[in-house]
């Protein structure tokens, strides 16, 4: 390796160099079988691969962003970890997302058929906000520790259980992530409920704060239940999960938590006032983590680092 | 797998001995170490799902420990330098998402392995009934054995340690941290 230019010297060369989640990172899903269920339309499963792989993509930022913020070496530790298993699961849902999608350009017979299928970086790095398929939980910027520790338990609480049910998916893809990201997700419930608890049980000011973060947390989260129709037509094909029944375990583990942290039962949510995620409302908070995620891709594009 | 193949073997239940002679795709592949846990081999770790030989080269399929297990890449090329360097042609290797990855693939000789370099091999994975992932409040119970002192109790100081894999944990009785690989 030459160092007469440090710069080219850092570039991987391979012919599968990505400018984007690191050098020369290929594809997740090679060799994993692309075949689309029967009777299932590539639009709508494309469609939720992006709801899926967003939520995560858009989290894992956000956790991110806590790097270098966090009270303790360790939770800096911990919160990287989490963000790069949601990267992981991003990974695999944009890849299958951009394979899906290909399949139903081709089986349409579109004038791209023939193309190169949108690849994760494409779908990552070159998408517009309101081209993301988020719930907007995952993109809410937090104002203290607390407020992180009441959106997370949110976010993996109801992603635990969503991933749970996806593992008896009619989708094999879909059931794999699912059966990999319960163990993971089985994990960041752990650690955020045990800081809801120890903050809610702890002293009279992070008792105070705790309660605070939770009543602005938990109210907005209604969004979470709320059905697309994409997934309600997946579910009824058995490949997705419809997100309404994942309340009643959402409830008890809220409930619980609640209860051992010493904080007052959940609030109840709120009445939607806001566009929703899944059709590609978003708020500038989005635009925000869009512009820091994308702001290398979109200047040099195609750049190889 | 291509019809060519020549050679399969898995990391299943049930694998023979290595063959006599030139070593194996397989033992080659088994061979190359973790990038994150230079200690073990990938063979020991479990992630070496199925090595063929075939006509148009040895056809590796692995299955990640984590989704974003970075370590992946490396292990790649790591894993086309091997089997390039055995003189065995060109390696593609794949990847296989199911059945997940589990604590329990690591072999007796990793888990022996992993504490003579201090870290505390996983215990049985947890298994699950029907119904909800229990919610777990509070540090889990487990006794997990200082790998320093042979001390039967330790401390859970954080959950996530330096990879996804391993937390770390302080001996009761040398106060030694250490670190555990945790069951998944």
């Amino acid at each position: 390796m030459s160092f007469d230019d440090a710069y080219d010297a850092l570039t991987d060369h391979d012919d599968d160099a990505r400018w984007a989640y690191g050098t020369g990172f290929s594809d997740p899903l090679a060799g994993v079988p692309t075949a689309v269920p029967d009777g299932v339309d590539p639009a709508d499963l494309a469609a939720y691969c992006l709801m899926l792989g967003d939520d995560a993509l858009v989290m894992s930022h956000r956790l991110q962003q806590w790097v270098t913020r966090a009270p303790e070496l360790e939770d800096e530790m911990a919160l990287a970890n989490i963000g790069l298993d949601l990267l992981g699961q991003a990974r695999l849902l944009l890849s299958r997302a951009g394979e899906v999608e290909q399949a139903g350009i081709e089986q349409a017979g579109f004038e791209n058929a023939g193309g190169p299928a949108r690849d994760e970086d494409a779908l990552a790095y070159l998408r517009d906000p309101a081209d993301f398929r988020n719930v907007r939980l995952a993109e809410r910027a937090d104002e203290d520790f607390a407020h992180l520790v009441a959106r997370l338990l949110v976010f993996a609480t109801w992603r635990l259980a969503l991933l749970d049910r996806l593992t008896s998916s009619r989708d094999p893809v879909l059931a794999a992530i699912g059966a990999k990201g319960v163990k993971e997700a089985t994990y960041h419930r752990e650690y955020a409920a045990g800081w809801v608890v120890r903050l809610g049980d702890g002293t009279d000011l992070s008792h105070t704060r705790m309660r605070a973060a939770v009543d602005a947390v938990e109210p907005p989260a209604g969004e979470l239940f709320e059905p697309h129709e994409v997934e309600l037509r997946l579910a009824a094909a058995g490949v997705a999960v419809d997100p309404s029944a994942l309340r009643e375990e959402y409830d008890g583990v809220l409930a619980e938590v609640h209860r051992v942290a010493t904080l007052p039962p959940p609030p109840p949510f709120e009445a939607a006032t806001v566009g929703a995620g899944r059709d590609g409302v978003h708020g500038p908070e989005l635009v925000e983590i869009l512009n820091e995620m994308q702001e290398l891709a979109r200047a040099v594009p195609g750049g190889v680092w | 797998m291509t019809s060519g193949a020549t050679a399969l073997r898995s990391t299943g239940a049930g694998i023979g001995p290595a063959r006599a002679g030139s070593p194996s795709a397989f033992d080659v592949v088994g061979a190359v170490v973790d990038p994150e846990l230079p200690v073990v081999t990938l063979a020991e770790l479990g992630i070496v799902r199925e090595v063929a030989e075939t006509d148009d080269g040895v056809v590796v399929t692995i299955t990640p420990t984590y989704s974003g297990c970075p370590a992946m890449e490396t292990i790649r090329d790591d894993i086309v330098r091997a089997v390039d360097g055995a003189g065995l042609g060109r390696a593609h290797v794949r990847t296989v998402l199911a059945p997940a990855w589990t604590t329990d693939w690591i072999s007796e000789s990793g888990r022996a392995k992993l504490a003579a370099a201090g870290i505390a091999p996983p215990g049985a994975a947890p298994r699950r009934g029907a119904g909800p992932v229990p919610l777990v409040l509070g540090v889990r119970q487990e006794p997990v054995a200082c790998p320093q002192c042979g001390h039967a109790e330790s401390e859970r100081l954080a959950a996530f340690s330096a990879t996804a894999c391993r937390e770390l944990r302080r001996c009761l009785a040398c106060r030694e941290p250490f670190e555990h690989v945790k069951e998944i």
